[in-house]
């Protein structure tokens, strides 16, 4: 890539366009964290006086903490379940054949691009069938499903850049596959599995198509918040919104530092590795 | 290399778990689509067409199902327009702060969905803050109604959902074009409008199909934006599938719309992958 | 020399004469459809050094692989001792391997890279400092125990890798093209080490590599692999000086092909006649090019009897470039390819000239895809 030609100046109607796109993306974003401040409500303009009234009774609201709790332990346990089987899934994709192997691909990364409720609404028609009550456990085992293809996309990203002659190494050392996999592979996943944990757990957060038919007695914040849409908005919502931003932007660019570094790793350790060798059958 | 027990441990348990909570839930999804429901509220298995019938022949789902459509078509091309060109600064003129800009991009994308949707709601509502920003520069005397409760509404909030989802397949593609050929064009006298024309936009299009499949495909299976803003005009497909579930309880008519969503969805990804194939010069 | 001995040698009987440490037997190998081994038997006798040389394609990293455990073949055996090696797992096997790209580990330091092996046999953690720091000072390493792999130069982790392998004493050392990466002065010095290390240790070594320059240098026997069979197997003076088969001949240092039709001992190219041994009818001839030498200019003039044991011929200079020690020497003289001559210092050659060999250079070999 050649430096000089990425440093020509862009023609200015670019630039602009490019600005007003950003200006687009964040507007709403922006207007949401401004207004949550504002002490005469939620529309309106200009935002008259400046107030944190808002998160004072945010702090005092039980009903939505008892929700947060309830997302941050769905969350978990989905992160365990997701990367508990995008683990084995992605190994399997990767190095083994079996006869529908192509459709069990398919299959799991389907809750990707299939809309939502049609996840959720499969998911309510088991647990009908047999006889299980909605609640958190539902909901928990349903983003579990929903983001498995999540972590086999992120796991099998790390494993095909992981150096296959290493395992083969250990094996060859001595080491048999289990000791292998905790000693070699396991490591050298490290940061794919985090970045992976990163962003299942942010994803199981914000979940809702999913938790929608699925929720039980006890609500998910973003189920709750939901809720209370229903009954009209007030900026304790904007409030809320705001921290939730705050903590998700906070998740999105750790995992995206984790990605970039695990890019970067590879790439430096080019010339000490010599490249185009692997994998050379002759 | 890897010995059988490697390889049943690895491909089972992801096997099992998909196939009880996927393959099994859309099964039955299927099955309930050619049952129906009694006046009583009861189940009925008694295998049939009619929710098929019911779909083709009552005008109602017919025109949700356009309207749909031509929301979908329609955030799918505002989502390329803005999304191509800001791919393209990014990915051509950037240079320095290319990394800061992308995760600027990916922040959006990963932030709360129903954070975004609300801050629209509050921003196009009659007492929202665009109508009271158009108020203050004395634009307009009375609230415009027409921006909440609409499929405009509608179309701007899902724009700005899935603009980032759009732009990343078209930001990889470009990434991908060799900067040598971008060169080549000039050294032999093409005009940087007509290299995009000849050269980068050609090269681009399996990314260009890949975001606009994103876009479409996601924007036709939403239900919340509707909810959020649509109002009763805003309807969108999901939504009366949500209802069927809901307060107008029928199951297998909802399940059979469902089911017919994950067709023209699955269809449409292969159509795509085909024509991507395609397109890909590698 | 006769071109019977030079046929024994293909199953490479001529070296092992004590129990072979590996045996591989009618070994077939096929990835899908296509045939990579076709057939391989091999004997490798104790502490020796051999090298599988072939060029891409043709099965040697394939045939590495079956003996570290890779791979499963698809017929054939392979025998260790008394043992059925290609029955045993990977990991079990008393073989160790030196990659190509190293394979270090990039999360252990140089000491646990070294020490991966002892721990995962469940050594005695007393045994372990020692057997380590003893192996990383036989590979000049001594001081880099506590470095992080990424720190080290490639030819610092290929010594780590060896390192790693032999510290675990397996009875034969896998190495597959280690020094391809290494640049050619490094090159050199790491072939003297690897050579005199081996001498050392004692342990037979398996080498993989497709420079035949690497092959003649190290190995005590080479082992020439195309296209999934071996074509000769034989020390390396063996094989250069009488190659089996004309793939040999040119796949190893250079030579002339002399397409000659034998009559009664007696072979004919086009013209330039000597005596032979062997079947009557068409057969081919490689004769190397420092073989040939220029028969001065007075002694050309003067002319003699032909004499079959030291033929002469006659040929236009074609082309004369200087190549270190010996000129290489273009001659036409009506063959269909020109003959290369190598020779020291003939000052410069010019028109027509008279050029001789001895005819017992002329080695027969046989033309055609192996058998």
């Amino acid at each position: 890539m050649s430096a000089g030609f990425q440093s020509r100046r862009a023609p200015w109607l670019l630039r602009v366009y490019a600005f007003l796109v950003y200006a687009f993306l964040y507007f709403p974003i922006i207007v949401l964290v401004v207004y949550s401040f504002n002490g005469s409500g939620v529309g309106g303009f200009p935002p008259a006086h400046w107030t944190i009234d808002w998160y004072r009774q945010l702090f005092t609201d039980s009903a939505l903490w008892d929700a947060v709790l309830n997302s941050v332990m769905v969350a978990a346990v989905a992160v365990a379940i997701a990367l508990g089987l995008g683990l084995p899934a992605a190994l399997a994709l990767d190095r083994t054949d079996f006869p529908g192997k192509a459709l069990f691909r398919r299959l799991v990364l389907l809750p990707l691009i299939l809309p939502g409720i049609i996840t959720g609404l499969s998911l309510l028609m088991l647990f009908v069938a047999v006889g299980m009550k909605l609640s958190l456990v539902t909901i928990t085992l349903g983003h579990g499903t929903a983001l498995i293809s999540v972590a086999t996309t992120e796991i099998f990203a790390g494993l095909q850049k992981l150096e296959r002659a290493q395992e083969e190494a250990s094996l060859d050392l001595g080491a048999n596959h289990w000791r292998t996999f905790w000693r070699v592979t396991l490591p050298n996943l490290r940061v794919s599995l985090i970045a992976a944990a990163l962003l299942i757990f942010t994803l199981s957060l914000d979940e809702i198509a999913v938790s929608f038919f699925l929720i039980g007695r006890e609500n998910t914040l973003p189920l709750e918040i939901w809720s209370r849409l229903r009954r009209g908005i007030t900026p304790e919502i904007n409030a809320i919104s705001t921290l939730i931003l705050i903590f998700s932007i906070g998740m999105i660019l750790l995992w995206y530092r984790l990605r970039t570094r695990l890019q970067h790793a590879e790439e430096s350790a080019a010339p000490l590795v010599p490249a185009a060798i692997q994998g050379e059958s002759a | 290399m890897y010995s059988r027990a490697y390889k049943t441990a690895v491909t089972i348990p992801p096997l099992l778990w998909v196939t009880v909570f996927l393959f099994v839930p859309y099964a039955i999804l299927f099955c309930y689509s050619f049952w129906s429901v009694s006046s009583a509220q009861v189940i009925l298995h008694n295998w049939n067409l009619q929710n098929y019938l019911q779909l083709v022949h009552n005008p109602i789902y017919l025109q949700v199902l356009f309207r749909s459509m031509r929301i979908a078509a329609s955030v799918t091309v505002l989502a390329l327009l803005l999304g191509y060109p800001l791919a393209y600064y990014l990915s051509f003129h950037a240079a320095k702060r290319k990394d800061l800009l992308y995760q600027l991009v990916i922040i959006p994308l990963w932030a709360s969905y129903l954070v975004r949707g609300y801050a629209w709601k509050t921003i196009l509502g009659s007492d929202g803050v665009l109508n009271g920003f158009l108020q203050y520069l004395h634009i307009t005397h009375r609230p415009v109604e027409f921006f909440l409760y609409s499929p405009f509404a509608v179309i701007i909030t899902l724009t700005h959902i899935y603009t980032p989802f759009t732009l990343l397949p078209i930001y990889a593609s470009l990434e991908h074009i060799p900067r040598n050929l971008v060169e080549a064009s000039h050294d032999l006298g093409a005009s940087p409008w007509s290299t995009f024309r000849r050269v980068i936009l050609p090269l681009s299009l399996p990314g260009v199909l890949a975001g606009a499949t994103f876009a479409f495909v996601l924007t036709l299976g939403d239900f919340l934006a509707p909810l959020l803003v649509g109002g009763p005009s805003g309807i969108m497909i999901s939504n009366v599938v949500v209802s069927l579930f809901g307060a107008a309880y029928n199951w297998p008519l909802g399940a059979a719309i469902s089911f017919c969503m994950m067709l023209l969805v699955v269809t449409l990804l292969f159509i795509t992958e085909r024509l991507e194939k395609r397109l890909a010069v590698s | 020399m006769t071109e019977a001995a030079t046929r024994a040698s293909a199953s490479g009987g001529a070296a092992a004469t004590a129990t072979p440490i590996l045996s591989i037997r009618q070994v077939i190998k096929r990835f899908g459809q296509r045939p990579v081994l076709r057939g391989i038997t091999l004997d490798v006798a104790s502490g020796e050094f051999l090298t599988i040389l072939g060029e891409s394609g043709s099965g040697k990293t394939t045939l590495l692989r079956l003996i570290a455990g890779f791979e499963d073949l698809d017929s054939g055996e392979i025998w260790m001792g008394a043992e059925r090696l290609d029955r045993i797992p990977a990991h079990r096997r008393q073989v160790n391997t030196v990659f190509q790209s190293y394979a270090i580990f990039p999360h252990l330091s140089v000491f646990d890279n070294v020490a991966y092996g002892l721990r995962a046999k469940n050594t005695a953690p007393t045994e372990i400092p020692e057997r380590v720091t003893k192996a990383l000072a036989m590979v000049k390493m001594g001081e880099f125990a506590q470095a992080a792999p990424a720190k080290l130069s490639g030819g610092q982790q290929q010594r780590v890798a060896l390192a790693r392998a032999l510290v675990n004493r397996p009875r034969v050392l896998l190495l597959d093209e280690p020094l391809s990466a290494l640049d050619a002065n490094l090159r050199r010095q790491m072939q003297v080490e690897l050579k005199s290390l081996q001498r050392e240790v004692g342990i037979t070594f398996i080498f993989v590599t497709h420079d035949q320059e690497e092959a003649m240098a190290l190995s005590d026997r080479v082992a020439l692999l195309r296209a999934g069979l071996l074509e000769q197997v034989a020390p390396p003076r063996e094989i250069y000086g009488e190659p089996a088969t004309a793939y040999a001949a040119q796949f190893i240092g250079q030579t002339n092909l002399l397409r000659a039709e034998v009559r009664d001992g007696i072979a004919t190219a086009g013209s330039i006649v000597w005596r032979t041994f062997g079947a009557n009818g068409a057969a081919t001839y490689s004769l190397r090019p420092e073989c040939i030498r220029v028969v001065a200019e007075s002694e050309s003039a003067s002319p003699r009897s032909p004499d079959v044991t030291i033929p002469r011929f006659r040929g236009r200079i074609r082309n004369q470039s200087c190549g270190g020690a010996m000129d290489l020497i273009e001659i036409d003289c009506g063959a269909p390819s020109t003959i290369r001559a190598r020779i020291p210092s003939p000052g410069i050659l010019t028109g027509e000239r008279e050029f001789e060999f001895t005819a017992n250079d002329a080695v027969r070999v046989r033309e055609g895809e192996p058998e």
